[in-house]
């Protein structure tokens, strides 16, 4: 009975479980077949050619990924310096709150991350909202927050904030109150619980959300484009160029294989390092 | 334990929650070395009070003392005492010896010293030393009992408090680590004080048991004279299984005195407790200071002893405990008689 119980579960996940592979492995294998052809050259029977992964190294394409990474690690550690109390909230001392606040931010998901976008930049531009009040009011304005680093971090901070939220809530949902409540008893202060206790404890929605912000704004491109203009360029500013203004598909495919390979390399070692059950004392 | 000074004293401590009062002006002293255990039902607001001693929540009045100094307003994490809680409150992602060593490591004592300690305590709970970099998960509850204890002694507390730490684990290890716990108070001389709906935990660990009903100490003395000398009837009843007989002007419903006895009783008018396993049977015209007779309504079998319920000839019911050799043949229906000596029974003088 057991048997036929497996076998029926096997049988119906089929179908999404090939979905599902397919969906995530066939592009990955469609980007690196491209990546291996010649340069300006669309021929499916050629000779694996390595010359767009050389390019990568002599163009300098290196810098838009360091860029990329850089800016994806300090939006990442910025959202969990402003997340952990807001999640600690929503987790531990909000109660119904929570439902309004959960709302409140999902609900800006609703609406296109361009437009949001695009919200900001009426906002920070020069003649914009913040510019505009100050010369109406201080009769002198400034140049527009725009166009550098810093508004795009800020633009990445913004969009992937219920990315780092949620998974940190459900992390400190998982830290007791009485493990707390002895750290406490046993003399420790509030930073040593939090560094002793509750960080540890909440570590795999730590991970979780570090993970996914990271992942996501080191492929993020619209932030960059629309806030920091040309200030500076990101390796998926890099791929799509290639791709269509460049018409050189092997090059934009060799640069997105390599973001691929650090981002899923960078995400697969942070896993596996990490013994989640482990992390919060679960394995038997 | 010194009968001088006390090592904690409550005055006049109060506790509310809005318009519900959990604790009402509540009076304690403990002394040093001595084994307290609060027993109380569920909502008798004995959770308030340790919370309230280890310094968890404030209190709305009164003043908590430990020794010379006042504590009622100190932190938490600065009052030299700690609790083990209901749960253990275990770190679950430090290994036994971590969660040992936290205290200490709190104190910046080194890392050697602090493994000594740890090894030590573990030997005094009767822990084996490889358990020293066991993970919490991989003990069982009795293990992870002792863990917590050596934790809370490795912080060597002035007082320890325990929130009902056995109330999660089967008959068997309770009964286990209830000796243990003695024990251990013993070797240690630690003042401890134990918070617990159980009256048999109380009484088989503790040197006195503070009884609390609705925010109030009802009673507070050694479990004996707890036991054989309640102070109202919520003690009697709440100490074990008991027979109440209303007595008014020294007469008691279903219960024959005899000269004597109604002259010990002499006009009093209260509850008089008499204690199942007071009772014996009477044969013939055999006659005991306190006469009891009816028929057995019930037989139950409790290992070396028997209970009997009997339903006495004015209607109430009394419940008898023999040992086993004493036992009544015949079963129920049984007209049965059965006495007691007045000294072996209680006069609750209560409105």
């Amino acid at each position: 009975m057991q048997r036929r119980d497996r076998q029926l579960g096997l049988l119906y996940a089929a179908p999404l479980t090939l979905f599902l592979v397919l969906s995530f492995l066939a592009p990955i294998l469609l980007v690196a077949g491209f990546s291996t052809m010649p340069a300006k050259v669309f021929d499916l029977a050629h000779m694996p050619d390595f010359s767009a992964y050389g390019e990568f190294l002599r163009q300098g394409y290196w810098k838009s990924v360091a860029w990329s990474l850089g800016m994806a690690l300090v939006a990442t550690l910025i959202l969990f310096v402003i997340c952990w109390p807001l999640a600690y909230g929503m987790a531990k001392v909000f109660k119904r709150f929570t439902l309004v606040l959960t709302i409140g931010v999902v609900m800006t998901l609703f609406v296109s991350e361009n437009i949001r976008l695009f919200g900001w930049v009426l906002t920070l531009m020069k003649g914009g909202l913040i510019e505009g009040y100050m010369r109406h009011w201080f009769g002198t304005g400034f140049d527009g927050l725009l166009y550098n680093v810093p508004s795009i971090v800020f633009g990445l901070v913004y969009v992937y904030l219920p990315f780092m939220l949620f998974p940190l809530a459900q992390g400190i949902a998982m830290v007791p109150d009485d493990a707390r409540q002895a750290a406490y008893d046993l003399g420790a202060t509030r930073w040593q619980i939090l560094r002793e206790i509750e960080l540890p404890l909440a570590a795999p929605g730590i991970l979780v959300g570090s993970l996914l912000c990271f992942v996501l704004s080191a492929g993020a491109i619209a932030e960059s484009k629309l806030l920091g203009g040309q200030a500076v360029i990101v390796i998926a500013d890099e791929v799509e160029t290639a791709f269509t203004y460049g018409q050189n598909w092997p090059l934009g495919a060799a640069l997105a294989m390599v973001l691929i390979a650090i981002v899923g390399g960078l995400a697969i070692w942070g896993i596996g390092r990490a013994d989640l059950d482990r992390m919060i004392g679960r394995k038997g | 334990m010194s009968d001088t000074t006390p090592i904690l004293r409550i005055n006049a401590l109060t506790k509310t929650f809005n318009e519900f009062t959990a604790l009402h002006a509540i009076d304690l002293k403990v002394h040093d070395g001595e084994f307290l255990a609060i027993v109380g039902p569920s909502g008798s607001g004995k959770t308030t009070l340790i919370r309230l001693l280890v310094g968890m929540d404030e209190p709305s009045d009164g003043s908590i003392w430990l020794r010379d100094q006042r504590i009622d307003e100190m932190p938490a994490n600065k009052r030299p005492t700690c609790m083990v809680f209901q749960s253990l409150a275990l770190f679950p992602h430090m290994t036994v010896g971590q969660n040992i060593e936290f205290p200490l490591k709190l104190r910046k004592v080194a890392p050697e010293d602090r493994k000594a300690r740890a090894l030590e305590l573990l030997d005094l709970l009767r822990l084996p030393q490889d358990y020293y970099s066991k993970r919490i998960d991989q003990c069982s509850g009795g293990e992870r009992q002792r863990v917590a204890l050596a934790r809370a002694l490795a912080f060597d507390p002035e007082i320890l408090f325990f929130d009902e730490p056995l109330s999660a684990l089967d008959y068997r290890l309770r009964k286990a680590l209830e000796k243990e716990l003695k024990d251990l108070h013993a070797r240690t001389g630690k003042t401890f004080i134990y918070i617990t709906h159980s009256l048999e935990e109380a009484m088989v660990m503790s040197d006195r048991i503070a009884i609390m009903r609705a925010g109030r100490f009802e009673q507070i003395a050694p479990a004996e004279e707890i036991y054989a000398r309640p102070v109202s009837r919520f003690v009697a009843e709440f100490m074990g299984e008991v027979n109440l007989f209303p007595i008014r002007a020294g007469q008691a419903e279903g219960v024959t005195l005899s000269p004597a006895a109604a002259s010990a009783f002499g006009g009093a008018t209260g509850t008089l407790m008499v204690r199942p396993e007071s009772l014996q049977f009477l044969e013939g015209e055999e006659h005991a200071e306190l006469t009891f007779a009816g028929r057995i309504e019930a037989e139950y079998m409790l290992g070396s002893r028997v209970q009997y319920t009997v339903t006495l000839e004015g209607g109430q019911t009394l419940i008898a405990e023999v040992l086993r050799e004493n036992a009544m043949p015949g079963g129920p229906g049984t007209p049965v008689r059965l006495g007691c000596a007045a000294a072996a029974c209680h006069l609750i003088a209560e409105a």
